[in-house]
């Protein structure tokens, strides 16, 4: 090293050429992984689709029970993500903004489906709404119909995706703080129009952030649904259901063709997170937060 | 802004009521069949014919709704309220649970319908790959060290459940109803196993589509199906010499028809699997049909097997669910160990 010894300081935090070489490698590994693991199998999703070209994969989504498929799946998600939206808000307003017994055991509460394996929660509907449930006499008599039907559907959606928007706001809120509602409420704001003019402009891009993984989750859960749905072809069946009945008549190309449609519906929403942070500054929280009281 | 939210919440509910009120208020006869997962592509063709029979002679619009999955799945399912008014399942034992569980159909639901309310049968084969390089002639030789034999679980599979008898009555008669030796025959066969699907669909695209083992036990229908729809040329079907008669059944579900006011028309689908057209359509399904003129049709495609029923290889379904699929029943027994 002695020949060395007139290198500027700063050069001797330059890699060496094995420690390089061993960067490079950690970097191709990490890269071929991804590829492997990540990009390949969704280039594998649109091939496969497109692999008897574009006519018969226009066909295949135009099936009628694709079609049906595709109308419960948006159906599905347009009632779960808006209840999800007003139970998101309600939430993280009460526990980021007020102090009051069972405060923490609301919050383990709302984290609960985070935890559940969804075919469990499928089976907690079942077992309360299902025949030999607790509610399915009675429902029968009034011929209502909720498992294996769509209302049972929805149910199991809203469950899997209940924390998300609440997951986004709650730590959000408590970063920012009370004082503007403070200073509002002080200025002479009622409850309303301190929610409306200062709360919800102040959350915006995190309650999207929130609804839009919401909204992907609903539209993507099979485990939950699979459990409720009673697979009525046309009926019953959501987009990832029908995606494995495709797949389990042989009809490859159409069990594609379905699945590139979810996967085509991830991608947009993960160009749209993407743009929110970039426009917004809201990044995705840790999952373990600490919530103060 | 409150009368925003109060909009919103009245479109919801609306929602929720015409969705649930939907079911209930549509004019035309609705039938559900919950069925098992093989028999997709043969009631959708059998629906439409079914369905024009029907107008024909009664001038009435029936349509006909399906619902798939593991015959156990189902029956669950049926149990819990999923509101068939017929089931047409893999074997006897998941419409007796019906009966027993839900008490929807009467115990003797099985005596309401000719052949032991089975229009159609089936028996369990060997499919392998073209050429037959592991040279796979009968059961003994899945047992041999080194074959790959694709299955189903027999604990959660109906079909799976039909080849494990079919192999425990060739090797019980093999070894001169020696049960122990039945049972090592067993243990050697499952040892070869190296993945159990839960479903027989699912065994079949392992062994089909992903290319795992060197013989499948299926089905015959679904082993003649698979060799449509992946060619001739890439697999072969070995018959062995002695297997079991396929028989899955199907039944009104009398307390849901009752309250849906389709007991007729249930009873007149199933009628109908007997009829000449019926029988016709199960052979180009590949069931073995019942009926004499469409079984001699069709010879050509249905080699003959030499077969025993459950009853005869097992004294029925009762039996053999207790004895060998419970817990700690004989699967439990030689396999994992």
């Amino acid at each position: 090293m002695s020949g060395r010894s007139n290198v500027p300081s700063s050069a001797i935090l330059q890699p060496t050429v094995p420690q390089r070489m061993g960067r490079v490698a950690l970097i191709l590994l990490a890269l071929l992984f991804l590829g492997g693991f990540l990009i390949l199998p969704v280039v594998a999703v649109f091939a496969q689709a497109l692999s008897q070209g574009w006519k018969l994969y226009f066909e295949s989504i135009r099936q009628e029970d694709v079609l049906s498929a595709l109308r419960l799946t948006a159906l599905v998600a347009s009632i779960a993500v808006p209840l999800n939206v007003v139970f998101g808000i309600a939430a993280s307003w009460a526990i980021t903004r007020f102090d009051f017994h069972g405060k923490s055991l609301l919050i383990t509460l709302i984290d609960i489906p985070l935890s559940v394996s969804p075919v469990v929660a499928g089976m907690m509907y079942v077992e309360v709404f299902g025949l030999h449930g607790w509610l399915g006499p009675w429902l029968q008599e009034h011929n209502l119909h909720v498992i294996f039907a769509v209302p049972g559907i929805v149910l199991a959606t809203v469950f899997v995706t209940f924390p998300f928007v609440a997951r986004e706001l709650i730590p959000f809120m408590q970063a920012q703080g009370s004082d503007e509602e403070t200073a509002a409420v002080v200025l002479g704001a009622n409850g309303w129009s301190v929610f409306w003019r200062v709360t919800l402009p102040n959350i915006k891009w995190a309650l999207l952030y929130g609804t839009i993984l919401a909204a992907s989750r609903s539209i993507g859960e099979f485990g939950a649904v699979s459990v409720v749905s009673g697979h009525i072809r046309g009926q019953t069946t959501t987009l990832p259901l029908e995606v494995e009945m495709l797949y389990n008549e042989y009809s490859f190309t159409a069990a594609f063709a379905a699945a590139s449609l979810l996967t085509l519906a991830a991608i947009v929403t993960l160009v749209i997170k993407k743009m929110i942070e970039v426009t917004s500054g809201v990044h995705p929280v840790p999952e373990e937060e600490e919530v103060e009281s | 802004m409150t009368s925003l939210s109060r909009k919103i919440t009245a479109s919801l509910f609306l929602a929720i009521v015409t969705i649930v009120g939907a079911s209930a208020l549509s004019a035309q006869t609705h039938l559900l069949n919950v069925s098992y997962d093989p028999t997709r592509e043969f009631y959708e063709e059998y629906n439409k014919l079914f369905a024009q029979h029907w107008k024909a002679t009664t001038g009435e619009d029936v349509v006909i709704n399906q619902s798939h999955g593991g015959s156990g799945k189902q029956a669950s399912a049926v149990i819990d309220g999923l509101e068939a008014d017929v089931v047409t399942l893999a074997l006897a034992y998941d419409i007796d649970a019906i009966a027993q569980n839900g008490g929807l159909l009467d115990k003797d639901w099985q005596t309401k319908l000719p052949y032991n309310s089975t229009p159609y049968t089936s028996t369990i084969v060997l499919l392998v790959r073209k050429g037959n390089p592991q040279h796979i002639h009968d059961w003994d030789d899945l047992i041999r060290p080194g074959v790959k034999v694709i299955t189903p679980n027999p604990k959660t599979s109906g079909g799976a459940r039909w080849n494990y008898l079919a192999a425990w009555g060739y090797a019980l008669h093999k070894s001169g109803n020696n049960e122990q030796g039945a049972r090592d025959f067993m243990k050697k066969l499952f040892n070869n196993v190296p993945v159990l699907d839960s479903g027989a669909r699912g065994a079949t695209t392992t062994f089909v589509q992903r290319g795992v083992g060197d013989v499948l036990i299926a089905w015959e229908n679904e082993a003649l199906l698979a060799l449509k729809e992946f060619g001739s040329d890439k697999f072969e079907i070995v018959i062995p010499s002695e297997t079991i008669l396929a028989e899955p059944p199907v039944a009104v579900v009398d307390k849901v028809a009752q309250r849906h006011g389709t007991e007729k028309v249930a009873r007149a689908y199933l009628e109908y699997l007997y009829s000449p057209e019926a029988q016709d359509l199960e052979a180009r399904y590949f069931y073995r049909p019942r009926l004499k003129q469409a079984a001699e049709k069709y010879a050509s495609q249905f080699p003959k097997v030499n077969t025993f029923t459950v009853m005869e290889g097992c004294g029925g379904w009762q039996k053999a669910q207790a004895k060998h699929f419970s817990d700690g029943g004989t699967f439990d027994q030689i396999y994992g160990k």
